[in-house]
């Protein structure tokens, strides 16, 4: 029994390989890079800078924007019920806290909900996404609440994966993406289909680049699902209608399942640009469609206005999806019990807010208008500094909440990178990192052409801060090129 | 009587719906009509109720070319095919329509479905903990630290996790493993319930319930292919969260069963005779341990637990130990004892070598704050590599509900007898626990009282799992409808009484007995009545099923 005392059961050798294979830089490397440095900060230790600035996740109220008020208030009354009785609480948070409150197993936030969420929520769920479609038809039946989006896009994508060999299920994903997609297809062993978004032209969709994807793909696996993000996360671009039926008619000839992420659906800034649910253009396209083509689009708490990243909270919708197949989504989803249940109560707030004629009305407008224009101000502002500086070439930030700019970086630090064994945009934010307390995230993270470099950095600082943030950038680009070129 | 009437009308009905669960296929659906709502129907009922599975298999392929899906039950994860997950199954689905239909006026012979299927306390009338409650909403709605009917002890609180929150808010994300100073928190609340034993809180992870904690650890773990994958021996009866995790992730679920005569005790024997059967076919790498036990409500003694250590260190297991109820226990001579104390006091050969991760809940104890979803789970000894893998797997679900993080928080950091607050949480406390202890007992002797109901003392944890003698003709007819026979009985159960429990072949059991798994979380008065039905369907059964010789 000797050996017992130095086998270790659980090795890198010994591990599942799928998980060694995932990636996900939102929070890799420099993420932990940051923390350390912040540590060292605090411990005293002397930097050129006094605070780490993250800008590499979308995570508002980290950045300081406020909750909504009217959110909250129906959150509290939920988790302590005994604040029903208490004056200061407007009456239209009170009833919707009343309501949600009913729907919960004993009156309580603290019972498990059904699997696939709270029904009554579901059902304002439904009416809110009818209101957004002009109309269009939404059976709760079909909503799936979820912890976060995430959540539901690694259980769609669990469902679909199947195959060995040429008839392992392979999964369009754009590039750049939301590393989510290609964590998930290595996780389950899925085989990743990348299709690129054109730079020049504002990271638009081009149809025949999804075609040129899919038949080189055919050669080695069975395409089988394409998934969106729109507005694009990093790159955020918005759709424009055309390009989103054009999408929809190439997945219906080639039978390919359609996974819409469109958790920046109210983060759509850009004159000219408008967002358009998937859902509402497949109904529009007819029935040759509308019946034939299965969609799963995803929603979450977390970004548009809301930001509350922290509660989990999210939905999607599943249309066309086989009967049969629905009760394996559901039964797979009972397994983890139900989505946190403050998440799903913040979900039914967001889709059934104060009314004009209610009292806390005029306050909801306010701060959702407020943090909305705040957040089209700083997009307008981040592409036009960025775009100031030599080598840094930034696409408009129609929507969503990131810049993606492409960098030009000198021969001389590829070279430098390579003999650090780092990626030459790795090594360019992590120099960014270590001289300002800037933290970014590499575009080699998200995907991007060879031979090209990028950053993704969110816009989310305050104005203030982000000018400073965008001035350190402009400074150490300058400085950057200096010193390689 | 008549012979017929074991496979009465409404017993088919109801069996078919149940069956319906499992596959709602449609003449709709093989038409190529569209239909809004998919949920199943009276009519789809009887519709497929005589379809065979080889009918079933053909129509589904007719289907999908006619209707060109491209997820379909053919082409689906296979792995996910196989998931079975009975707490929320056939029974509680069926239970959740027939709650529908009373809703919408319909009548049954009871006036409301009572769920003792699942670990819900507060579904059940359990009052959350105030003070848990005051800290989340001060967390929740800061503007309330200025309200003089918050206790200080609670804003108090409430400050310090809003201080580790991004931007003070509880809509930030977290870091991946958690708020660091609700770790730190757990860390010391693990070290004060060991006694001593140093918990170091870069160890503790939070998570989105212990069943996202288990999930993950389980991900790690599973590798190899054919004769090198990855074995997980788990007790039968289990908690089917294991066998349906084992089940996704294509692990070879090893069983090794307790032993019902002996209080569901674990025999290291057993252990032994599983393990070396399950090394002919797999490599046997994980033990999962529930103590106290769910479903058996059986708490582990130190012998066996050292008795478990031990093994696990001779074979060289990964030990991942379910404590979710590590205070519910209720039986005067049994106290819960954590497999990290216990390995500790091994010694350093053991403690410095078994790899072990124990998980704990908001979701059980005195707080039942399932809906929450908090959880943690702390690791130890793994390498530091594949902890690095681990935190990265996190990462790409970016964090654990925040809600449910400090619903943690405060119950590792609970009212001190210094503060205010003290007396009415212990006083809550200890009302919960109290009332568990009772309706442990309580159900433990009505049960027992019937002929034909054998069950366990409830040790712990909050369920009952007793053991039914289901007669041979009874057997007979769930085979001939393709079900297992503790099924037959709870649906029937459940269509004449209103009481869902759930089976005992959802959890697992020796070839031949039946069991059913209820809480013990009614209401006592409520729990009274419902033990009361329970017995007296029971001796109507057993009467349908003998008398027709």
């Amino acid at each position: 029994r000797y050996l017992s005392h130095v086998s270790v059961v659980l090795t890198m050798d010994t591990m599942n390989p799928n998980v060694k294979r995932v990636e996900y830089a939102v929070r890799g490397p420099i993420v932990q890079r940051a923390v350390q440095i912040e540590r060292e900060l605090k411990m005293g230790i002397k930097k050129p800078f006094t605070e780490v600035i993250r800008a590499n996740i979308g995570d508002c109220h980290a950045m300081g924007q406020k909750p909504i008020t009217f959110f909250r208030q129906v959150l509290a009354l939920c988790s302590y019920p005994d604040l029903l009785e208490d004056g200061k609480f407007p009456e239209d948070a009170k009833s919707r806290a009343r309501r949600i409150l009913q729907a919960c197993g004993g009156g309580s936030l603290g019972a498990y909900s059904t699997s696939q969420g709270i029904e009554m929520i579901r059902q304002d769920i439904a009416r809110y996404i009818e209101r957004r479609d002009g109309g269009i038809t939404c059976d709760p039946d079909n909503i799936y609440l979820s912890t976060g989006a995430s959540d539901a896009i690694v259980t769609m994508l669990k469902l679909l994966v199947s195959g060995e060999g040429m008839s392992r299920t392979g999964v369009m994903i754009s590039i750049p993406q939301y590393p989510l997609y290609s964590a998930t297809l290595a996780e389950l062993g899925a085989v990743q289909i990348s299709y690129y978004l054109d730079e020049d032209n504002c990271w638009s969709l081009d149809i025949s680049e999804l075609r040129r994807a899919l038949q080189e793909a055919k050669k080695h696996c069975s395409p089988r699902a394409l998934c969106i993000i729109n507005p694009g996360n990093p790159t955020g671009q918005v759709q424009s209608r055309q390009c989103i039926e054009g999408v929809i008619r190439f997945a219906a000839a080639e039978k390919l399942f359609l996974m819409a992420d469109e958790v920046y659906q109210d983060n759509v800034y850009a004159d000219g640009c408008k967002f358009h649910s998937f859902k509402k253009v497949l109904f529009e396209m007819g029935l040759e469609y509308s019946e034939k083509v299965e969609l799963a689009s995803f929603h979450s708490t977390s970004k548009c206005y809301m930001g509350e990243c922290g509660f989990r909270g999210g939905y999607m919708e599943v249309v066309n999806l086989d009967p049969e197949v629905k009760v394996q989504l559901t039964k797979l989803v009972s397994v983890r019990l139900c989505p946190p249940v403050p998440g799903q109560a913040l979900l039914d707030v967001v889709v059934n807010p104060p009314q004009p004629d209610e009292p806390s009305y005029d306050t909801f407008i306010k701060e959702r208008t407020d943090t909305l224009a705040t957040l089209a101000e700083k997009a307008n502002m981040t592409q036009e500094i960025l775009n100031q500086v030599p080598g840094i070439k930034c696409n408009p930030v129609q929507g969503a909440m990131y810049t993606f700019p492409r960098i030009h970086l000198p021969p001389k630090a590829i070279l430098e990178a390579k003999e650090k064994e780092q990626t030459p945009d790795m090594f360019y934010c992590m120099k960014l990192l270590e001289e300002t307390g800037i933290c970014l995230v590499p575009g080699s993270g998200f995907g991007q052409r060879d031979g090209t470099y990028h950053f993704r950095m969110t816009i989310l600082p305050p104005k203030e801060k982000l000018k400073i943030v965008l001035a350190k950038i402009k400074e150490f680009h300058q400085h950057f090129m200096a010193q390689y070129s | 009587f008549s012979v017929e009437r074991g496979t009465s009308l409404a017993a088919r009905s109801l069996i078919a719906g149940a069956l319906d669960q499992c596959s709602p296929l449609t003449l709709t659906s093989l038409t190529g009509v569209r239909h809004k709502s998919q949920g199943p129907s009276v009519e789809k009922c009887g519709q497929m109720r005589f379809i065979t599975a080889e009918a079933k298999a053909s129509a589904g392929r007719l289907e999908g070319k006619l209707r060109e899906k491209t997820l379909t039950l053919d082409t689906l994860n296979p792995q996910v095919k196989a998931v079975e997950y009975a707490v929320r199954g056939p029974i509680v689905i069926k239970a959740g329509e027939i709650e529908r239909y009373l809703e919408e006026g319909g009548t049954k012979p009871f006036s409301e479905v009572i769920k003792a299927n699942i670990g819900d306390a507060h579904a059940m009338g359990q009052k959350p903990i105030t003070f848990l409650r005051q800290v989340v909403a001060l967390c929740t709605f800061p503007e309330l630290m200025d309200s003089p009917s918050f206790p200080e002890d609670a804003k108090r609180r409430a400050r310090r996790i809003l201080q580790g929150c991004g931007g003070h808010s509880l809509g930030s994300y977290s870091a991946s493993p958690g708020v660091e100073c609700i770790r730190k928190d757990i860390a010391a609340y693990i070290e004060q319930r060991d006694e001593g034993v140093p918990s170091d809180w870069e160890n503790v992870y939070l998570t989105t319930g212990a069943s996202d904690g288990i999930m993950t650890i389980l991900r790690l773990l599973v590798s190899g292919k054919d004769s090198s994958r990855t074995g997980v021996m788990i007790p039968i009866p289990q908690y089917p969260l294991y066998s349906a995790a084992i089940s996704e992730m294509d692990a070879v679920q090893v069983n090794y069963y307790l032993d019902e005569d002996n209080c569901w005790a674990l025999d290291i024997n057993e252990l032994h005779r599983s393990y070396q059967a399950a090394k002919q076919h797999c490599q046997p790498r994980v033990i999962c341990i529930i103590n106290p036990g769910n479903p058996t409500g059986q708490v582990q003694s130190k012998k066996c637990i050292e008795e478990v250590l031990h093994f696990a260190y001779e074979e060289n297991l990964f030990v991942m130990s379910d404590e979710v109820y590590q205070d519910n226990v209720y039986a005067p001579d049994c106290q819960f004892h954590s497999f990290k104390k216990v390995l500790y006091e091994m010694g350093p050969e053991y403690f410095n070598s078994v790899e072990l991760v124990s998980f704990h809940s908001t979701s059980k104890g005195y707080t039942g704050e399932c809906g929450f979803r908090g959880g943690y789970m702390e690791v130890i000894n793994m390498d530091p590599e594949v902890k690095a893998q681990m935190v990265k797997l996190l990462s790409v679900r970016l964090c654990p509900p925040l809600a449910g993080q400090a619903a943690m928080d405060v119950i590792v950091n609970p009212p001190q007898p210094e503060e205010h607050t003290f007396k009415q949480f212990h006083q809550e406390k200890s009302s919960v626990l109290g009332a568990l202890a009772e309706k442990a007992k309580l159900t433990e002797k009505i049960l027992n009282a019937v002929p034909g109901i054998k069950c366990n003392p409830v040790q712990g944890a909050m369920y009952a799992f007793p053991r039914i003698f289901i007669p041979p003709k009874a057997v007979e007819e769930a085979k001939a409808l393709g079900m297992q026979p503790d099924m037959l009985y709870c649906l029937r159960l459940l269509e004449e009484t209103g009481i869902c429990v759930v089976p005992g072949s959802g959890f697992g059991q020796k070839d031949g007995t039946y069991h059913f798994r209820m809480t013990i979380l009614p209401s006592i008065e409520k729990l009274k009545v419902l033990l009361g039905k329970v017995r007296d369907f029971h001796i109507g059964f057993l009467k349908e099923y003998s008398g027709l010789e």
